[in-house]
């Protein structure tokens, strides 16, 4: 928070020359460009020589970088892609509120609440604690292992349950963060008013503090969208597996490498967009 | 009866000893202002008032009973007395007439177009009419108080309270808020005013208290304090302050 006056809808600013200063950064700036351009130029060139002239390059080009099957598989794999996107698309919303839950869960104050507080701590501790592919293993087979009739043995719920699980531990912690970012003065002020402890939690600090986590919880999402990829390990036929499947039928490894391209396709570019939402909040802040 | 009493209240935190013993009349429509050292126990007191901190000892009574009772719910007797804090005391994500509107309309339920005339002519009253819309972040320091000071009176407490509401401020926004103190005297309004501003605690108050290390030292209207303290460590603070 500024202390600055401010018109609502931005500070209109006038438009001056550039200065001297602005001027000698902007010529540094280019500068630094083109040696960044060069030098990568030298290692891509290096590379696009070097890599070739080794011994085994025909073989691995010929499993892994091969045209004709990338050609030939990458659409089925996108519509694999397809799958992962909706276990994803039904996963983040629950992973949100379940680890919101947990959160409050933690931070509830009253000794009469300590039980719930105490799962909370474990619950975070446990999922935390344990790699997500054991929990897809144990979840996802086990509780079907159980003989559940038909639709309550499919491995996309009990997939959809153990990275639900797993993911709102660590959102919880990321909203613990926040919740606890809040400025002490803030809950007493909100406190003095008469409002209700829950009150305070739900219109004075999680508004700030959801704000304040978002790019966070951002990079979870993330992460959370190459998991899903795990799932293949009980059953649906996603992108990863869809490669596998096409490894075997064509003794080729370059599905691996279009599957791999589509991953990098999605995550690239929201990983470069959570950056700047970052460098955006560090701006407004300071 | 006096409006708030309170009655040889101890305070730590841990082993440290806050309050020891404060004792402490303050008659309806009074302006009763603490001064003190930092770190004196000003903010423990206030905090205690509001029940924003439980005392370790002692009562406090508001129109004669006692709101440190733990059976006692403290959120109704917190929204008959009201505080103000030095900073940090607007929500920063929601509009000066947001913030002023939240507790009425979550305590009292009552809706925005029930509480919009009252609350708009507290923001006229305070000159402050054109800027319901603004967030604190485009609100000058002094505004931002007189904001918080809104939102207090909102919930029509019977009781004020202001912890150094100036000291974060520009010394030129100073003025504009201890003018809104005065307003509020000059309306009967019973209030309690920990403070370093000397000027106005002399011309001001009713009755002004000096604490030390948790206890009241001495107690009388600013004229006596001012000019004829009588405990030696009131004077040594007087002449460093005044
Ligand atoms: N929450 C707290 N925990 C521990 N010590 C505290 C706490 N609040 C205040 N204190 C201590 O109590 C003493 C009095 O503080 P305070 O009431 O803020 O004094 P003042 O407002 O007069 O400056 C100080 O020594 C301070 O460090
Ligand atoms: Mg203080």
């Amino acid at each position: 928070m500024t202390g600055e006056m401010t018109e609502p809808g931005g500070p209109e600013r006038a438009a001056r020359p550039p200065s001297r200063r602005a001027l000698r950064e902007a010529r540094m700036r280019r500068r630094a460009m083109a040696i960044a351009t060069l030098s990568t130029a030298v290692v891509v060139a290096l590379i696009v020589i070097l890599v070739p002239m080794a011994p085994g390059w025909e073989r691995v080009q010929r499993s892994f970088f091969n045209g004709e099957v990338f050609a030939k598989t990458f659409p089925g794999l996108l519509q694999a892609f397809l799958t992962d996107i909706m276990i994803f698309a039904w996963c983040a919303p629950m992973i949100a509120v379940l680890g919101l839950l947990i959160a409050l869960a933690r931070d509830a104050r009253s000794p009469a609440l300590f039980p719930l507080r105490l799962f909370g701590t474990i619950y975070n501790d446990a999922f935390r604690g344990v790699p997500v592919i054991l929990v897809i293993y144990l979840v996802g087979f086990g509780i079907p292992g159980l003989g559940l009739p038909r639709p309550w043995n499919s491995p996309y719920i009990w997939g959809t349950v153990a990275v639900v699980l797993t993911y709102s531990a660590y959102v919880a912690e990321v909203y613990r963060t926040g919740i606890e970012s809040i400025h002490e003065s803030q809950r007493a002020a909100a406190t003095s008013l008469g409002l209700s402890h829950w009150d305070v939690m739900r219109y004075v600090v999680l508004p700030q503090a959801i704000r304040r986590v978002i790019p966070a919880n951002m990079n979870l999402l993330i992460a959370l969208q190459k998991d899903v990829a795990l799932l293949s390990f009980i059953g649906p036929v996603e992108v990863l597996r869809q490669a596998g499947v096409y490894k075997s039928l064509l003794a080729n490894f370059t599905p691996y490498l279009g599957a791999a391209l589509i991953f990098l396709a999605v995550t690239v570019p929201a990983t470069r967009w959570v950056d700047r939402l970052i460098a955006r909040q560090n701006a407004a802040r300071s | 009866m006096a409006k708030l009493s309170i009655q040889e209240v101890w305070k730590s935190f841990g082993t440290h000893d806050v309050l020891k013993g404060i004792s402490l009349d303050i008659e309806a429509g009074q302006m009763v202002c603490l001064i003190g050292a930092s770190g004196s126990g000003k903010s423990t007191l206030l905090r205690c008032l509001n029940l924003l901190e439980p005392v370790d000892d002692g009562a406090i009574l508001l129109d004669g009973a006692d709101i440190t009772d733990p059976e006692l719910d403290p959120q109704p007797i917190r929204q008959r007395i009201g505080m103000v804090f030095q900073s940090f005391n607007l929500f920063p994500h929601m509009t000066a007439l947001e913030n002023v509107l939240l507790a009425p309309r979550r305590i009292h339920r009552k809706s925005r177009e029930a509480l919009l005339p009252g609350v708009k002519a507290l923001f006229t009253r305070f000159g402050l009419a054109d800027r319901m819309g603004h967030y604190p972040d485009q609100l000058s320091g002094g505004q931002q108080q007189r904001v918080a000071i809104i939102r207090a009176l909102a919930m029509q407490p019977e009781v004020m309270l202001f912890d150094e509401v100036t000291s974060a401020l520009d010394p030129a926004l100073v003025g504009e808020v201890l003018d809104v103190l005065r307003a509020l005297k000059a309306e009967g309004m019973t209030m309690v005013i920990a403070t370093h501003e000397m000027a106005f605690a002399r011309d001001a108050a009713d009755k002004v208290c000096f604490l030390y290390e948790g206890r009241i030292l001495e107690e009388g209207p600013p004229a006596e304090i001012f000019s004829a303290p009588r405990d030696e460590r009131t004077r040594a603070f007087l002449a460093r302050v005044l």
